[in-house]
């Protein structure tokens, strides 16, 4: 839908996500980002993995073409996190996930 | 129980891993859910304080069946105004702080609102006491 690439986790993509939260502050991703969401962003350093990790969040889509460094996808392997990234806006991601049933955090 | 965590200024690798160690053990000790993620946004928001702000410092958890408290102490710049860094929006985080994603002004804020008591005590040139409580029902 996202026409997004997954940068690890292949293995881990049927997992159920229960909404989805897109921020790009990480305070208000901490304060409203709920257990079980899946994270849409355009953070890709280090604490984006701690983040969602802190939430519970079950895996994250890196928006508008943003690619985290190496040292993050392996945090994120390593915590069982599945990272993808997409090209698409932040705004149309969303869009294009709450039309298809996702609902917000 | 309690936890206690040296947490270092600019180090941006480790930071949040404190708040990550108080929430598991948190979650072990079977605490509320909204009891640890009151206590884990003051946690992370004030490692996050010393992190961004202070030289060095440490975070620390108080567990008690009724009771969580976070202290967080550091040697740094001090507030010269907390009523003005308790108000949303106000940061004095440089530009490539706000760039990773914080520095919004939001931290004592939404410690503040997760807060169940709080206080803050500050002297400028020598650090920051942070002392918060959460009660768990």
């Amino acid at each position: 839908m996202l026409h997004a690439d997954v940068l690890c986790g292949a293995d881990l993509l049927d997992i159920e996500v229960t909404c989805g939260f897109g921020c790009d502050l990480i305070s208000d991703s901490l304060c409203f980002a709920r257990p079980g969401c899946l994270l849409l962003t355009g953070l890709t350093n280090v604490q984006i993995i701690r983040l969602a990790e802190m939430v519970e969040a079950r895996a994250i889509v890196f928006v508008r073409g943003k690619r985290p460094g190496e040292d993050v996808i392996k945090l994120a392997r390593e915590k069982g996190l599945p990272l993808l990234a997409t090209d698409l806006f932040l705004f149309e991601s969303c869009g294009i996930l709450y039309q298809a049933g996702l609902r917000s955090s | 129980m309690q936890l206690k965590f040296q947490v270092k200024g600019m180090d941006f690798g480790r930071a949040g891993q404190a708040a990550t160690k108080i929430k598991k053990a948190l979650q072990l000790a079977g605490m509320d859910p909204a009891t640890i993620r009151k206590a884990i946004i003051i946690a992370y928001e004030a490692e996050m304080n010393i992190v961004i702000h202070a030289y060095h410092g440490t975070l620390t958890a108080n567990i008690t069946p009724h009771k969580v408290e976070i202290i967080a102490e550091d040697e740094g710049p001090g507030i010269p105004d907390i009523p003005l860094a308790m108000q949303e929006g106000y940061s004095t985080a440089p530009p490539h702080i706000r760039e990773m994603g914080f520095g919004a002004g939001m931290g004592l804020p939404n410690i503040k609102k997760s807060a169940d008591e709080l206080d803050i005590q500050s002297e400028v040139n020598k650090g920051t006491r942070l002392w918060a409580a959460v009660f768990n029902n």
